[in-house]
C-alpha cells in the first residue's frame, strides 16, 4: 500500500472532515441507540434529501438550506409527536416521505441538477470542499460542546426520564437538544455516506460499542473509536480499490459490530 | 412545617378522573404506607407530587413552596417502580447511577467532583454495595439493583424518600432487608417514608400511618386508629380490616 497517497490534499481533507463527523456521529448515535430514537437520523436524512434539493433548485448553497430545514423538520417531529397523539415511529415516517417527495418532484421539476443530488444520496467525501471542511470541523465541535455541556441532564434523561425530571433535569428541554443536535450532524454526514446510509453513520457504532462497553462514558468512547477506525480505512480501502467511499464506510462499520457481537458471545 | 402538603388535589386524564380532592399532609419522620387496589392512583399521586402529572384543581406545598415553584430536589428521594426503569442494553455502572442522585444540587454544566464520588463510595459502603461500584446495574440481582437505585436515592441526603413499588422484583427475603434498612432509615435518621404498595396487609408492619386510596382519600391517619375504626370495620369488612391491621411482630 502507498502511503503516499497522504499527500493528497483532497485525502486529507477527507481524513480531517471524516475524523470529526465520526466521532460526533458516534457520540450522539449512542444517546439515540439507547432512547430507541435511532429511526430519526434516517428520517432526518430523508428530510435532507429534500432539503438539498431545494437548495439545487433555488441556486443557493445545499448545506445553508439544510441545516435550518432539516432543524425545523426534526422540530417538527417532536410536535406532532407530542401535540398530534401519532407515536414517534409514525411522525418520523410522516416527516421523512414529506422531504423524500419534496426533493423527488424538485429534482423533476429542475431536470438540470439530477446528477448533482444522486451524489448527495450516496455521499462523496472524496470532493470534499475546503468550506465543507471547515464547515464540519466547526459543527461538529458545536456538537460535541453541547454533549459535555449536557453530559449528564442527557445521561439521566436516557437512563429514566420520569426520575430524571424528578432531580430537575428539563427533560423537554434535552429532548430538543437531542433532536436539533441529531438534524445537524445528519446533514454533515451527508456528505460522507450520502442520504441513505447516513442512519447507519450513527447506529452501527453505538450498537458495537454496547456489545463490549463497561460503563456508559466507555459506551461512548468506544463508538468512537470504532467509527473512527471505520471512516478512516472506510477512505484508504475505497480510494485503492477504487469502490464507492460512503458504502465501504458503512460495510466496515458493520464488519465491526459483527466482531463486537461474536467477541461477546464468545468471552 | 409539613414536607408535602396537599390540599383538595384532583387529576383527570382524558376528562375521566383518576383522583378527586385529596387532602393530606407529610410531616417530618412520618412513615407513611400508600396503599390501594390496581387502579387506585397511587403512582398518580406521587406523579404528580413531583409535577409529572398537572392538577386539575387544588395544591401542592413541598417543604412550604409551592410545588410548580420548588426547586430544592434533593431534600426528596425517589425510587420509582423498578420495573420501568432498568433497560437491560443500558451500559451505566453502580457509580454512575448513583450519582445521577445528586444531579438536583448541581448548576449547569453539572459536573461531579472527587468529593461527589467519595459521597457515592460512603453510601455504597453503607448498603453494603461498595464491591459492586464498577459493575455494570443490569448485570445486578434484583435486590442487588434495588439497593443501587436506594442508594442513588440516599446519595443527596434527602428529608423525604418516596418508594413506588419497591418490592415487586424482589424475593421474599430481599423484601424483608429492604424494608428492615428502609426502617432503620427512618428511626435512626429521621427521613420520612412514603410508602406506595398495593400490598395493603405488609405495609402495616412498618408504616405508622396509612393513607388508603381508591380515586379518593378512604383514610388517612395512624395505623392503630384505623384499627380501632368501627367506620373502616363497616367500609372494609372486619376480615380486610384485620388484614390491613396485620402489625402482630411489630
Amino acid at each position: 500500500m502507498d502511503i503516499n497517497f497522504l499527500q493528497y490534499a483532497f485525502i486529507q481533507k477527507a481524513f480531517l472532515a471524516g475524523s470529526f463527523i465520526a466521532v460526533t456521529c458516534a457520540a450522539l448515535g449512542m444517546f439515540l441507540v439507547l432512547r430507541k430514537m435511532s429511526l430519526i437520523s434516517d428520517g432526518l436524512s430523508h428530510v435532507s434529501f429534500g432539503a438539498i434539493a431545494l437548495g439545487l433548485f433555488l441556486g443557493v448553497y445545499p448545506y445553508y438550506a439544510a441545516v435550518p430545514l432539516v432543524m425545523a423538520a426534526s422540530y417538527l417531529i417532536l410536535k406532532i409527536t407530542e401535540k398530534a397523539k401519532v407515536y414517534g415511529d409514525a411522525a418520523i415516517g410522516i416527516v421523512s416521505a414529506v422531504g423524500i417527495a419534496g426533493g423527488v418532484i424538485l429534482a423533476s421539476l429542475s431536470k438540470g441538477f439530477n446528477v448533482d443530488l444522486f451524489s448527495y444520496l450516496f455521499g462523496n467525501i472524496l470532493s470534499i470542499s475546503t468550506t465543507e471542511v471547515v464547515l464540519s470541523v466547526l459543527l461538529s465541535f458545536v456538537v460535541l460542546a453541547v454533549l459535555w455541556f449536557y453530559y449528564w441532564d442527557l445521561f439521566s434523561a436516557t437512563f429514566d426520564q420520569n426520575y430524571a425530571r424528578t432531580t430537575g433535569v428539563k427533560t423537554n428541554m434535552i429532548n430538543i437538544i437531542l433532536t436539533l443536535l441529531t438534524s445537524l450532524v445528519v446533514v454533515l454526514s451527508v456528505k460522507v455516506v450520502g442520504v441513505l446510509l447516513v442512519s447507519a453513520l450513527m447506529i452501527l457504532p453505538a450498537a458495537g460499542a454496547l456489545q463490549l462497553a463497561k460503563g456508559f462514558r466507555s459506551a461512548i468512547l468506544v463508538g468512537c473509536c470504532f467509527s473512527l477506525v471505520s471512516v478512516l480505512t472506510g477512505i484508504t480501502f475505497s480510494f485503492f480499490l477504487d469502490l464507492p467511499t460512503g458504502a465501504t464506510i458503512v460495510m466496515i462499520n458493520a464488519i465491526i459490530f459483527a466482531i463486537a457481537l461474536i467477541y461477546k458471545k464468545i468471552a | 412545617m409539613p414536607i408535602i402538603e396537599i390540599k383538595n388535589a384532583s387529576v383527570s386524564y382524558n376528562n375521566s378522573d383518576v383522583l378527586t380532592d385529596i387532602s393530606f399532609s407529610v410531616e417530618p419522620a412520618d412513615f407513611i404506607g400508600f396503599v390501594g387496589p390496581n387502579g387506585a392512583g397511587k403512582t398518580t399521586l406521587v406523579k404528580s407530587i413531583f409535577g409529572l402529572v398537572p392538577l386539575k384543581t387544588g395544591s401542592i406545598e413541598l417543604f412550604g413552596t409551592n410545588a410548580k415553584k420548588f426547586t430544592d430536589w434533593g431534600k426528596i428521594g425517589y425510587l420509582p417502580q423498578q420495573s420501568s426503569t432498568i433497560n437491560p442494553l443500558f451500559p451505566a455502572t453502580v457509580e454512575e447511577v448513583i450519582l445521577l442522585g445528586m444531579l438536583s444540587q448541581k448548576k449547569l454544566p453539572r459536573k461531579f467532583t472527587k468529593a461527589d464520588r467519595t459521597k457515592v463510595d460512603e453510601i455504597a459502603d453503607q448498603l453494603k454495595i461498595g464491591g459492586l461500584k464498577k459493575r455494570m446495574l443490569s448485570e445486578l440481582s434484583g435486590g442487588q439493583q434495588q439497593k443501587v437505585l436506594l442508594a442513588r436515592c440516599l446519595v443527596s441526603k434527602p428529608q423525604l424518600l418516596i418508594f413506588d413499588e419497591p418490592s415487586t422484583a424482589l424475593d421474599p427475603d430481599s423484601r424483608e432487608s429492604f424494608f428492615q434498612l428502609v426502617k432503620e432509615l427512618n428511626k435512626k435518621n429521621g427521613i420520612a417514608v412514603v410508602l406506595v404498595t398495593h400490598d395493603a396487609g405488609f405495609v402495616g408492619k412498618f408504616a405508622e400511618k396509612l393513607l388508603y386510596l381508591d380515586k379518593k382519600l378512604v383514610y388517612f391517619g395512624k395505623f392503630s386508629e384505623f384499627c380501632k375504626s368501627d367506620e373502616m370495620r363497616l367500609f372494609f369488612g372486619e376480615h380486610y380490616q384485620h388484614i390491613i391491621c396485620h402489625q402482630h411482630d411489630k
